[in-house]
């Protein structure tokens, strides 16, 4: 008891009375200089080329995967009948689920006004911007020719050909593309004052330049900032139904077939949750190196560990509640391919994936993520990160491969062993994806630096009489 | 080149926001209009004092996304009832449910283009030149940590002496003449 009331005197500030986001001691400059410093050193860390090299060996492999699958077709993959979708859909369901944490992080919880979320928003949606393209290139490739990827937009051809509006395909087009339009704005919105900060900032006048020109002449008028609230208030409010719809649609692709398996209404909300799940399990994955590597731990402080830990906390369970519905369903349903399709899932073939993304997604995080003791262990929210990541990769797995292969006829199933593209294109992804964060780190701020004043006690207005000048 | 000659205006520096409002405020309140304030982050109360309680930007919002949401189902209905009717599973044309999902996200995609760039316009950005950046101290302060207050050359009430007297009045760190 004793040790947990003098946590609590810690969290809070005895200044203001209020709990503490930011380590305490730091000022509006200190905090400038910290996340500056960062973008304008003139030496880069050695380290960061390191991993550059790693990450684009990485993006590079994906470059061979992608012109070998240009060159050859989507014949050089494990997909066939019966399995159609493979890694492709898996991986762009994966992808786009890890990119819904960022706009949770940016927009809900700042609409539930949520501040803490001030230091990891921006980098959180950064990895959605990355993720929703790693997403997007996975149908555009699966379509056999990339080329013509053109054609599921509504465009008046010569062959006087229209998209068919009834296909939840055609729904999906429509709710990526507009996810990663509305996320590029919100991110580059949010961006600006802090790029008038670097314009600012900077020695060097080619820095000042390109961050001048990024920032559009920010000066950081009152009648600037109130617009600039309002339109990030109004960008939040629409963000969050819209990452809502996203992965209800493409949980449409699969629950409006017939195949057993998929057609079941749990589906959207299960998806949603899962999305989230994976998310904020990436955030971790990135946030926890990152704020060691360039010493942020004043920044994002563990109480920022601690908070992901219990957002995964919740949705692990929503998502174990849709993992139980499904296995209620397949016997309450009395429907016998229905409850051949659970059986064959968890004792089939491919069980053992089912328990792997049981072990991973339920066993281990949902029994030790209820400990402070461990939300706060950086080294293990690290390492749980990692095994939700792949927990759900394997969802996705399961989901997908073990409907296709054995759905209704014995005589039309089939089998699916992912081939050295199928991985090649996957890994490439994901070297791809780092390549694009660490030049984010590098170049952009990857802190808020403009939320972040809005935590430090002297950014309050307080009566002259209260004690105003604590900075 | 510089728009016109002469000066822009005189800004005040503060340490703390709540300087900067209680000055804003006393400003306003003895007849000023052309001021606006300079903080490093979003000072509500800034705004207020100067006496900007609203602005246009959540009506264009709104249009934005009712335009764009119409714009949609319109497109669909055209396209599945006259430009391209196909006969799926013996549904109608006019399948309007179907519909409702694209629309709902050209509805947000609109409203969130309309937003951000209805703030730009209004906000007059990009702008990279402005005068306020020919003031010395502008540069290391206003992202940073200081609090700037700023009375206009095109004020009524300006006067390059008294309205000095007058900034100072309110024990600011500096007051500067900022040229255009």
């Amino acid at each position: 008891m004793a040790t947990s009331k003098v946590n609590l005197k810690d969290r809070v500030d005895p200044a203001t009375g209020e709990y503490r986001v930011i380590a305490p001691g730091e000022t509006f400059r200190s905090v400038t200089e910290k996340i500056t410093r960062i973008v304008l050193t003139p030496h880069t860390p050695l380290g960061w080329f390191a991993y550059f090299a790693v990450a684009g060996a990485g993006a590079t492999m994906l470059m061979v995967a992608l012109c070998w699958l240009f060159l050859k077709g989507v014949g050089i993959w494990a997909i066939t009948q019966p399995v159609a979708w493979g890694f492709a859909i898996i991986n762009f369901v994966w992808w786009i689920g890890i990119g819904h944490a960022g706009t949770l992080i940016s927009a809900i919880l700042l609409l539930f006004k949520q501040s803490w979320r001030n230091s990891i928003s921006r980098f959180a949606e950064a990895m959605t911007i990355f993720a929703v393209a790693c997403a997007a290139l996975f149908p555009v490739i699966h379509v056999g020719r990339p080329w013509l990827g053109y054609w599921l937009f509504p465009l008046p051809f010569t062959m006087t050909v229209w998209p068919q509006f009834r296909s939840p395909l055609m729904w999906d087009v429509f709710a990526v593309s507009t996810y990663a339009t509305i996320s590029v704005v919100f991110w580059y919105i949010g961006m600006v004052p802090d790029f008038g900060t670097f314009r600012d900032r900077a020695q060097s006048k080619f820095a000042q330049y390109i961050y001048g020109i990024l920032s559009w002449g920010w000066r950081g008028s009152a009648r600037h900032w109130m617009r600039y609230e309002t339109a990030s208030l109004l960008l939040a409010g629409l963000a969050t139904p819209l990452v809502l719809s996203v992965h209800t649609v493409i949980s449409f692709d699969f629950a409006v077939a017939v195949l057993p398996g998929w057609h079941t209404t749990i589906f959207p909300p299960y998806f949603v949750a899962g999305a989230i799940y994976s998310g904020f399990a990436m955030v971790l994955s990135l946030a926890i190196p990152l704020r060691k590597y360039y010493h942020l731990e004043a920044l994002v402080t563990e109480r920022h560990i601690d908070n992901c830990g219990k957002v995964m906390l919740v949705t692990g369970f929503i998502v174990a509640y849709g993992y139980g519905m499904e296995a209620f369903m397949a016997w309450y349903s009395a429907d016998h391919w229905e409850a051949f399709t659970f059986w064959n899932r968890a004792f089939g073939p491919m069980g053992w994936a089912y328990w792997c993304l049981i072990t991973f997604n339920l066993a281990i995080p949902l029994t030790t993520l209820w400990s402070r003791k461990l939300r706060t262990n950086i080294t293990f929210m690290f390492i749980i990160s990692l095994v939700v990541n792949t927990g759900m990769w394997l969802e996705r797995f399961v989901i997908i491969v073990t409907s296709l292969t054995r759905d209704f006829l014995p005589s039309a199933w089939g089998t699916y062993r992912a081939t050295k593209w199928d991985y090649m294109t996957f890994f490439g992804t994901v070297g791809f994806f780092v390549f694009m964060f660490l030049l984010f780190v590098r170049f952009l701020p990857m802190i808020p630096m403009n939320e972040i004043r809005l935590l430090l006690p002297g950014a309050k207005i307080r009566p002259k009489t209260g004690p105003e000048v604590i900075r | 080149m510089p728009a016109r000659e002469g000066t822009y205006g005189l800004l005040a520096e503060f340490d703390t926001p709540g300087d900067l409002v209680r000055a804003a405020r006393q400003a306003y309140q003895d007849g000023w209009r052309r001021l606006d304030c300079y903080t490093p982050y979003p000072i509500e109360e800034a705004a207020e004092a100067i006496g900007f309680h609203r602005n246009k930007v959540p009506l264009v919002t709104l249009i934005g996304g009712l335009m764009g949401g119409a714009a949609m189902f319109a497109l669909e209905t055209w396209i599945s009832v006259l430009a391209y009717p196909i006969n799926s599973a013996g549904r109608p044309t006019y399948s309007w449910p179907a519909f409702i999902v694209p629309a709902y996200e050209w509805t947000i995609l609109w409203a969130g283009l309309s937003a951000g760039f209805c703030m730009l316009a209004l906000n007059h950005l990009p702008a990279l030149y402005h005068p306020l950046f020919n003031a010395p101290n502008f540069r290391d302060g206003a992202t940073t940590d200081k609090f700037f207050l700023c009375l206009e050359a095109l004020d009524p009430k300006f006067d390059l002496v008294q309205s000095r007297s007058y900034l100072e009045g309110f024990k600011p760190l500096s007051v500067v003449e900022v040229e255009y």
